[in-house]
């Protein structure tokens, strides 16, 4: 079978690509679309460092086949800020010191907007639910919990002010 | 990941044609999350991949009261566990569902691919053994039912001919005073793989077990059905009496083996621990008390 021709939506902009049907999603992204924010950690689903949204849900782009994204409706890391404004969430990463290498941030960040997007005020418990299939190396989870805490608190207050 | 050719049918006829036309080399897509991971390790020979979710008929979650659920073959864990009538017709399946994976998993991973993929700890299958739940197969030359306890053959293998593809399951509709519940343990609280777990159900009469059925995962080469233990709750008082017998029917069925996760012994031990706590459960929740 020749090259599959791909037409979806990335980041709220129209995108087509041609991709092996071996091809996962995850390394569309980073080697035919050179989008390099979404990171790949363990390739077997395990890490949630490659997480994007798909059509409203956090999958992992390591286990979606490239040929998956025809029609489908994807947000990376790339489209999380707008323009040159960082989302409250990447915010928080920064201030709340919740990143050291920084392979697993993006993941941290598409999962969790997705979580704040369900339920603005979650739990400590679910966010760390929530966020079970993201792995960390090396902050650890506290500062990462804190920090997505931080950010619904500020999202919260944007909505009610 | 070697050379694979990808097909999205979005009738199931086509679906069907596909695999007549290709046979052994052909594999189902549903979620991947078992697929993907095998055919990157290298595990798996064929050159040809059947993307199943755009048919309609393994897609659908459809509920007719009096009649039960037909729960596609695709529909991933978070459509089931999102679903307010499954909620409330099918707390086990939402004990299970709930629980595979974490989130992005569960985005993705479909109950059918847990039942094809056939390990002996998928969760998702003790509960559907334990609701009597049916597998709906097509070919191209017809259609069957297996009878979930049946479909498991072996660890990672099952009883689909080359041709045939999992439509769906069929959940008969719990009776009023029916309650079911699927239990499993971990050493952690999410994220790991069952050292064992149990699904059961129960249906009450006047104060008694009029029925039962429990399921065990990862203590057999497949997920075991335990007839003895639902012949221990039939016609007996619905107390903690029954339930300890039937608990213990469940650890002497259990043929578990000793691995990095746990010994047979533990595997044995923990099959009547949950065995016991899931029954509990179940009869909570058809609205009986222990006495
Ligand atoms: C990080 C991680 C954590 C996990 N945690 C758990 C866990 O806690 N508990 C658990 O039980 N499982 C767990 N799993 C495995 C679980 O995700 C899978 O078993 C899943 O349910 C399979 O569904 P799928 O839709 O992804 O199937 P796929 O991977 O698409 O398919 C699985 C197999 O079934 C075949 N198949 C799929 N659909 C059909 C069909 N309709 N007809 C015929 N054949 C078909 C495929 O060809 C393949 O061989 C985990 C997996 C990962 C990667
Ligand atoms: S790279 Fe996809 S989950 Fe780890
Ligand atoms: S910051 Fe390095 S893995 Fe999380």
């Amino acid at each position: 079978m020749q090259s599959i021709h791909v037409r979806t939506t990335i980041n709220g902009q129209a995108a087509e690509f041609l991709c092996e049907p071996r091809q996962s999603l995850l390394e569309v992204l980073r080697d035919v679309l050179r989008l390099t924010g979404t990171k790949e950690g363990c390739n077997d689903g395990n890490c949630g460092a490659c997480t994007v949204e798909m059509d409203g849900r956090i999958v992992p782009a390591c286990l979606v086949l490239g040929a998956e994204a025809e029609g489908a409706d994807i947000l990376t890391i790339e489209g999380i800020a707008e323009g040159s404004a960082l989302h409250e969430l990447q915010n928080a990463f920064l201030e709340g010191a919740a990143l050291q290498c920084g392979v697993c941030t993006p993941g941290f960040i598409v999962a969790s907007k997705s979580l704040l997007e369900s339920n603005p005020d979650p739990s400590e418990e679910e966010i760390r639910f929530w966020l079970a299939n993201n792995l960390c190396r090396c902050t650890g989870y506290d500062k990462i919990v804190r920090s997505v805490q931080a950010a619904a608190g500020k999202m919260q207050q944007e909505t009610t002010s | 990941m070697h050379w694979i050719d990808y097909y999205r049918p979005s009738t199931l006829e086509a679906c069907l044609e596909a695999f007549a036309k290709h046979g052994a080399s052909a594999r189902a897509l549903a979620g991947g999350t078992d697929l993907l991971v095998q055919m990157r390790a290298g595990r798996l020979a064929n050159n040809v991949v059947v993307d199943v979710k755009a048919v309609p008929e393994l897609n659908e979650i459809r509920y007719e009261p009096g009649i039960g659920l037909t729960l596609g073959a695709a529909v991933p864990c978070y459509r089931i566990y999102g679903d307010p009538t499954v909620q409330r017709e099918y707390p086990a399946l939402i004990d299970s569902v709930s629980m595979i994976g974490g989130t992005q998993i569960q985005g993705r991973a479909s109950v059918g691919g847990n039942l094809c993929n056939a390990s002996p700890s998928a969760d998702a299958v003790p509960p559907l053994i334990a609701l009597g739940a049916t597998c709906r197969v097509a070919s191209v030359a017809g259609e069957r039912e297996i009878p979930v306890e049946d479909f498991c053959t072996a660890p990672g293998t099952n009883a689909l001919g080359e041709r045939e593809v999992l439509v769906s399951l069929n959940l008969p509709a719990p009776s009023p005073d029916s309650g079911a519940c699927y239990l499993r343990f971990i050493p952690r609280n999410e994220m790991d793989i069952a050292v064992a777990g149990a699904g059961v159900s129960v249906r009450l009469a006047n104060g008694c077990f009029d029925s039962g059925r429990v399921a065990l995962a990862a203590v057999a080469a497949t997920p075991l059905l335990v007839p003895e233990a639902g012949a221990a709750l039939g016609g007996q008082p619905g107390g903690r009496a029954a339930i300890a017998a039937a608990a213990a029917a469940a650890k002497a069925a259990a043929r578990p083996i000793s691995d990095m996760r746990g010994t047979a012994e533990y595997r044995g031990n923990l099959c009547e621990v949950l065995t016991r706590r899931a029954l509990e459960k179940a009869v909570e929740r058809a609205g009986g008390t222990l006495g």
